[in-house]
Order: C-alpha cells, then sequence, then structure tokens
C-alpha cells in the first residue's frame, strides 16, 4: 500500500487538531482548578520566586545589552540623515512595542519555561504525579496550575524591567558615550511612546506571551513519555514549540493592532 | 482453586484484555482479592504486575473487560470519580514516588492536609505516630534524597497508610533492598494485615518472602491468572509455575529475571 503526500497531509492535519484539541482542554482543566478553592498562595509564590526572580539577572542584562546595541546602531544610521535627536523614540519604541515582550518572552522560555517542563516531566517519569494521583489529588490542581499562573504573573513583569533596563542601555551609549544630550534622548522618547498604541499593545503581547509559554511548558511536561529520552524531548519541545509560538503570535498581534 | 466465594471478593478482575505496543499483558484476566487477606502478585518480569496494581488504581484502563474495587468498576468511572474510589486505597510505589520538593513530613503530612480538617497540631501528632510506627522517628525535616531505599520505602509505607485506606496495593515493595530491611518491610505489612484487616495486593517477584506472607497467592503467566494458597502454588503440576520455583531455588538464575524486573518496573 502506498501513501500519497496528500493523505500524509491530511493525518498530519488531523493530528495537529487532535493535539491542538488536547490542548485546549489541558487549558480549561487549568483554568478551572486555578479560580476554585484551594489557591495554593504558598506553592505559587515559589514558582513566583523560582520563574521571576531567579530570571531577574539574565532579563535586566540582557536588556541593558540591547538598548545598548539599538543606541549604538540607531545613533549610526540617524546621524547619516542628521536625526540624532530621535534616538530616544528609535530606542524607545523598538524596545516597548516589539525587542520588550519578544525577547523578554523568549528568555524566559529558554531559562524558565523549560525548566519547568523538565520539572513536571521528571516527575512524570518518576511516579511522582501518579502518585499524587492515588492521593486523590489532582495534579493538574496541585503542581501545574501553581506554575503556569506564576508565569502569567510574572513575565508581564519582566518584559517591563526589560524596556526599563533597554531605556537605561540606550541613554549609556547614546549620552554617555556618543555625547548626545541627555534632555534630547528622554524628551524624544518619552514623546514618541503612545498609551495605547504602544504601551497596552506590550502589554497585550506579554501576557500573551505568558500565557502561551506557561500552557506550552507545562503541557509538554505532563505529557511526557515516562522515560529519560521523555524528559529531555520535553524539554527540548517547550523551547521549539513556545519560542515559534511567540514569534508567530507576536506577529498576529501587531497586525491586528494596526488594523 | 479459588477459596473464598465471589462476593468476599473486594477487588476482583474480570476477562481483562490488555495490549501494550504488540505485547499482549492481559488475554482474559480474572481473578479475586479477598477482603481482608495479604495476596500476593507472583510473575516474572513482565508479567503484568505492576500493569495490575495500576488498574486498579485506575491509572492505567483495559481494552475489555472489567476491574471492581468494592463492586464499583473503575474502568468506567471518570478521573473525578476515581478520586472517590481511590480514597479506599492506599498504593505504594516501586520508587516511593514521594513529591522530592517537599520534606519527610510534609509528604506524609500531605493527604491528611487535602482530605481532612485536622488541624496542624493533631496532624503533627499523626504524622510523627505514622513515622515512628515505619521505624523512621526524626526524620521529618529531611529530603527524601537524603533518605535510603529502605528508608525512603519505609516513609512511602507511612504516607500510603496515613489515611487509613482498606485496600493497600504495593508494587515491588522489597525490590533493591537488602535482607534486613525486606524483612522489616515484610513485618510492617504482616503487622498492618492482621492489625487493621487492611487488604494488602503485593506485587513482587521475591518467592520466598511471598512464601512466608502470603494468604494467596496470584500467579501472573501468559495474560492470565492462577490462584491459590501457598500450598496450593508449591504443589502445582502446571509447568510454568514449576519452572518459576525452580529457577528460584536455583539462586543465581532467580537474579537475572529480579534484576530485569527492577530495570522494566
Amino acid at each position: 500500500m502506498t501513501v500519497s503526500p496528500i493523505s500524509t497531509l491530511g493525518l498530519r492535519t488531523l493530528e495537529l487538531v487532535g493535539h491542538l484539541g488536547r490542548v485546549a482542554m489541558f487549558l480549561g482543566h487549568v483554568g478551572r482548578v486555578a479560580l476554585k478553592r484551594p489557591f495554593r498562595l504558598r506553592r505559587l509564590v515559589n514558582e513566583v520566586f523560582d520563574i521571576g526572580v531567579l530570571s531577574l539577572a539574565i532579563v535586566c542584562l540582557s536588556g541593558a545589552t540591547v538598548g545598548a546595541v539599538l543606541g549604538l546602531q540607531g545613533y549610526t544610521t540617524l546621524s547619516r540623515f542628521g536625526a540624532a535627536g530621535s534616538l530616544g523614540a528609535v530606542v524607545g519604541l523598538s524596545l516597548v512595542r516589539e525587542l520588550g515582550p519578544v525577547l523578554s518572552a523568549l528568555l524566559v522560555t529558554g531559562r524558565a519555561g523549560s525548566a519547568m517542563a523538565a520539572e513536571i516531566a521528571s516527575m512524570v517519569t518518576t511516579g511522582q504525579i501518579d502518585g499524587l494521583r492515588m492521593m486523590s489529588i489532582d495534579p493538574v490542581d496541585f503542581v501545574i496550575a501553581p506554575k503556569a499562573l506564576a508565569m502569567l504573573l510574572v513575565l508581564p513583569m519582566l518584559s517591563a524591567l526589560f524596556v526599563t533596563f533597554g531605556f537605561f542601555g540606550g541613554y549609556v551609549v547614546g549620552v554617555e558615550l556618543l555625547g548626545l544630550d541627555g534632555g534630547t534622548y528622554l524628551s524624544s522618547l518619552e514623546g514618541s511612546i503612545d498609551f495605547r498604541d504602544d504601551v497596552a499593545q506590550s502589554i497585550v503581547k506579554s501576557v500573551v506571551f505568558a500565557a502561551l509559554v506557561g500552557i506550552i511548558a507545562t503541557y509538554r511536561g505532563f505529557h511526557a513519555e515516562p522515560t529519560s529520552a521523555g524528559v529531555s524531548a520535553a524539554t527540548t519541545s517547550t523551547v521549539v514549540i513556545a519560542s515559534l509560538a511567540v514569534l508567530l503570535f507576536d506577529y498576529v498581534i501587531t497586525a491586528l493592532w494596526s488594523v | 482453586m479459588d477459596g473464598g466465594a465471589a462476593d468476599e471478593f473486594r477487588v476482583r478482575f474480570d476477562g481483562v484484555h490488555l495490549r501494550r505496543g504488540k505485547r499482549q499483558v492481559f488475554d482474559g484476566l480474572s481473578c479475586g482479592f479477598v477482603r481482608g487477606q495479604i495476596t500476593v502478585v507472583l510473575g516474572g518480569s513482565g508479567a503484568g504486575k505492576t500493569t495490575m496494581l495500576r488498574l486498579i488504581g485506575g491509572l492505567s484502563r483495559p481494552e475489555s473487560g472489567s476491574v471492581y474495587v468494592a463492586e464499583e468498576d473503575v474502568t468506567r468511572l471518570s478521573e473525578r470519580e476515581l478520586f472517590r474510589t481511590r480514597s479506599r486505597i492506599g498504593m505504594l510505589f516501586q520508587g516511593g514516588a514521594l513529591l522530592d520538593s517537599m520534606t519527610i513530613f510534609e509528604n506524609v503530612a500531605l493527604p491528611l492536609r487535602e482530605h481532612t480538617r485536622l488541624s496542624e497540631q493533631e496532624i503533627a501528632a499523626e504524622v510523627n505516630r505514622r513515622l515512628a510506627a515505619v521505624a523512621l522517628p526524626d526524620t521529618g525535616n529531611l529530603y527524601p534524597r537524603e533518605l535510603s531505599g529502605g528508608m525512603s520505602r519505609r516513609a512511602a509505607l507511612a504516607r500510603t497508610i496515613v489515611t487509613d485506606p482498606e485496600i493497600v496495593l504495593c508494587d515491588e515493595p522489597f525490590s533493591g533492598l537488602d535482607p534486613i530491611n525486606v524483612r522489616r518491610i515484610e513485618a510492617l505489612l504482616v503487622d498492618l494485615n492482621r492489625r487493621l484487616g487492611l487488604t494488602m495486593i503485593i506485587a513482587s517477584h521475591h518467592l520466598a518472602s511471598a512464601l512466608r506472607m502470603a494468604d494467596r497467592i496470584v500467579f501472573l503467566v501468559g495474560g492470565r491468572a492462577i490462584a491459590g494458597t501457598p500450598e496450593d502454588l508449591l504443589r502445582s503440576s502446571d509447568q510454568r509455575v514449576l519452572e518459576f520455583l525452580r529457577a528460584d531455588s536455583d539462586g543465581p538464575a532467580e537474579t537475572a529475571p529480579a534484576a530485569a524486573a527492577a530495570v522494566h518496573a
């Protein structure tokens, strides 16, 4: 029997639809238990610490570096047109609209999303998840929901930090290093950023990215094969799928916003 | 060969078929576990001992057939309904399945915190009593990784029975333990059964301890069960049973399937 490319395509599509359906059901389950008592506050705080506090260094450092590079690149290009005074606008807009939410989501995916998937997957492998089930404790309620919720809370804040440190990086390069007037930089930055168009878009993006990363990481970990290869597959696929999802949704949100 | 009447069975398999990949694990498996007795499930590696326990707990589902726990068919229950049935069951997993992010105390306290309205003081008293009962006093503040294999097995046992389940499932409680720890766990299990009248189902390939502690033995072979008392088993004329017994008495031959079971479980 030969399988035509078309029927393979059909099979793959069906698999994808089935997968999306399971993710949606998983998402519903997580949402339901997150809103229901008991609210596992202590577990949530621990997760916020793991994802948030431990990601601070990488997010702040990356933000400052990206801001500095933007300052450098922007200054060279802008001064060719005699528009170096708009450096603040260039740095500000690119960070707020795109680089802040996108890069912080990608960084947190690599730093915390992968760790989350690996931890859950190894709990599956060592029988801890089944152990919870046998104690009549819903593992989605006990393990998954605090992690997903923590991601939802923390990523937007990290994204804001990334942006702030980016402004600072741009300032250091543009003003301190290249001699642009500090007031010009800041007023151009302030004048160009609109709340509805830029800041709101930034927040919406980082919330959507947080939901995506949180649900993809927990889903991949929770449905990992109970083997060591399963743990590594869950970790890898979390990073790959979550990164692609972030970039794809970034385009979609940007496109919808300008409609 | 089956002793007890059907209504005495607290757990019962009825025509269970299960396939794992290309391998037929259960091929019309039917057998029962009598209330208040210790039943040891024997069988070589891959005979389906662990799978049997997972079916009872509703962690796996068969392709066809029924598994009754307290007259309720767990194969037809939703995950939420299973939570009610599982409150009757305690399961001791082979690796212990203790949550490694929590201390031993928190692990044992977890079922009480989740399912009872006991105060923190009452919980502490109960947990310490259970830890003392498994000869692990003063380990409450340690994490599972800080315990030896035998100790974490006993801590897991304390967690399994802390809510006083009426049915206790043990998956290979002796594997990887030295003879002293084997005897210690054996004594704990027998004591629990005699004192509280628990129905115990123990999956093991450890023939000697099975013969010592079992009221009944279920021998899994070829996807079906041969059930009876330990004496029945020793008198059996079934070729496959004899082969298992003979391999065990040969000594070294026993370690091969045992090691394989430990790897596959």
